[in-house]
């Protein structure tokens, strides 16, 4: 069990057991819908955008123990951040759950986030870690279509 | 160490009793004895694809080094052998499920192109605007997109037989759904999600009153059940080579002579053809017609060694085993808190679907995994089954009849383990 408890360390359980920021927020004016259709993870989130920073985000949803976590962990980190700072997050966290680097980045401190870094020894398990990130992405690129204004 | 100590009686149907001795029969499949993370391998994933036995292997092995051709077209002696197998590996698909010609044997990549074949070729000729198929609320998408393309192709409505919380097609829902519109059924004999064993049989003849064509998706019912397709009166029924121990590629689609005769091939190309010329062409006779193409010859050998392989084993020997099997598996999974079972069919194959409180199922799978334990996690292709049972997703424990109690037992250790970490 012990390279399990690399992949599920004691954040991350905690994580998914009491996910934070895990509501519908109100005065969202940006969410996005992730699914991982291979496996039924699903993800509903919710950000409040104001001037370029995230004031405020919420997720609702289903999915595994890291599916969870890196959600309820993602929310934590990118509250209070611009655009550009929750993008290099997501390209920081992308590479330390894939296993890549890329020498070019900018480096970015990605704190409490770095215990995701057993999931590349589990490939399976990857998509599951980034859904929430990817679902990010869509929110803050949102072009407008799922841009809500309640 | 998972060691099967003892053997199981299992009754055969004449009521005469023999020990079936699966550690014997363990040695027949070489991956058995392979190790996960340095654990024996528990392979618990059988309705995904099966495990192949030593004859299957080397028969193929036979054919792609000492006979390999094409089929059908050689004047030489290799394909002339190719050929006879072939067509040998044909004639035993029909033993094997007692059909009553080998013309009415049609091979196909697997169940999924047998059922698209039936959807596309029968279909797109005998079901137009307004008509209705019918299906169940347990199909695997398999059995349900290739209809929902024949919908939209042809303006006819998907009817759809609702289950009762113990995953049991419910009957006289069936009845009502049966209407002059009706122009097919299309039915799992077993659920890969959920393990019911329908009742074809009554369910076939319930539609042939009203002269309604049943197609039957045997996928998950002939490697566990004796299948007699003329006993059933089914007008298709199709199955797949990878789930009854042969390789993958390869499978079955068993239709009705009378039926596959009126059909419009499902592609062209080599083999199907009697004459071309930029006229007119004339098709090939059953079963030719729907074999476009140079076929999977290793493929269809392979799995005629695999149905003598289940044959030698005996299937009515297997249900039984199996049956004893997930008794066992029923209940110890039963006793451990916090878990449920999805599927509590009274007529079951041995499938076991679960769900645990607090822990989804992929990080069952993640830590059954590093205890060398192979089970599925995800919506088994059936996510209208998941929707049924309101869950995300379950994990599915799916034996065969090589796996032992101790198997069994070891996975019920996986899943204490499982709740150490997570609950």
């Amino acid at each position: 069990m012990s390279d399990l408890r690399e992949l599920y360390q004691q954040l991350i359980l905690d994580h998914s057991k009491k996910p934070r920021n895990f509501r519908t927020l109100e005065g969202a004016n940006r969410t996005a819908e992730g699914h991982n259709p291979l496996c039924g993870d699903e993800i509903t989130l919710y950000l409040q955008v104001e001037d370029d920073v995230i004031r405020g985000i919420g997720f609702q949803g289903s999915g595994c123990a890291i599916s969870r976590a890196s959600a309820s962990m993602m929310t934590d980190s990118v509250k209070g951040k611009t655009r550009a700072e929750a993008q290099r997050l997501f390209e920081r966290f992308h590479d330390l759950v894939t296993g890549e680097s890329d020498e070019k980045r900018d480096p970015v401190d990605l704190g409490k986030l770095a215990v995701f870094s057993g999931v590349k020894e589990f490939p399976v398990r990857v998509k599951c870690a980034i859904l929430s990130w990817h679902t990010l992405r869509a929110a803050l690129e949102g072009k407008g279509e799922t841009v809500s204004t309640e | 160490m998972i060691r099967a100590g003892g053997t199981i009686t299992a009754r055969s149907r004449g009521g005469r009793s023999a020990a079936f001795e699966v550690e014997r029969i363990r040695q027949d499949f070489p991956l058995l004895g392979e190790k996960i993370r340095g654990k024996p391998l528990v392979y618990l994933d059988n309705a995904a694809t099966s495990q192949k036995p030593h004859v299957v292997i080397d028969t193929i092995r036979q054919f792609l080094s000492t006979y390999n051709s094409n089929v059908h077209r050689g004047v030489h002696q290799l394909s002339e052998r190719a050929t006879e197998a072939y067509e040998q590996a044909r004639t035993r698909v029909q033993g094997f499920i007692n059909a009553a010609e080998s013309r009415e044997i049609i091979f196909v990549r697997g169940t999924t192109e047998a059922i698209n074949l039936v959807a596309q070729s029968y279909g797109r000729t005998h079901i137009g605007t307004g008509d209705e198929i019918v299906i169940s609320a347990m199909e695997h998408h398999s059995n349900i997109v290739p209809w929902q393309i024949l919908c939209e192709q042809t303006g006819a409505v998907l009817r759809v037989v609702p289950i009762n919380d113990d995953g049991e097609m419910l009957l006289d829902e069936y009845v009502t759904l049966l209407t002059p519109r009706t122009r097919l059924v299309a039915v799992a004999h077993v659920s890969n999600a959920l393990g019911t064993i329908n009742p074809v049989r009554e369910i076939i003849r319930l539609a042939r009153r009203q002269g309604v064509p049943v197609l039957v998706d045997g996928a998950q019912a002939v490697p566990h059940l004796k299948v007699d397709v003329r006993e059933l009166d089914c007008d298709f029924y199709g199955f797949s080579g990878h789930k009854v121990f042969g390789p993958t590629g390869i499978g079955v689609l068993y239709g009705r002579a009378r039926l596959l005769e009126a059909m419009p091939p499902y592609q062209g190309g080599g083999d199907m053809i009697k004459s071309v010329t930029f006229a007119k062409t004339v098709y090939n006779d059953l079963p030719f017609k729907f074999e476009a193409g140079t076929p999977h010859i290793g493929g269809v050998i392979g799995l005629g060694a695999a149905l003598d392989y289940l044959d030698g084993v005996g299937l009515d020997r297997v249900t039984a085993y199996e049956h004893e099997l997930l008794a066992h598996a029923t209940e110890a999974l039963s006793t451990i808190p916090g878990v449920r079972i999805i599927g509590t069919a009274k007529e079951k194959a041995s499938v076991v679907s679960f769900v645990m409180d607090g822990v989804h199922a992929h990080d069952i799978g993640t830590v059954l995994d590093h205890e060398g334990i192979a089970i599925r996690a995800g919506h088994h292709c059936a996510m209208p089954v998941m929707q049924r049972f309101g869950v995300p997703a379950t994990a599915r424990a799916s034996l065969a009849f090589y796996n032992t109690r101790e198997e069994v037992d070891a996975l019920v250790r996986g899943i204490h383990k499982v709740i150490e970490m997570f609950v």
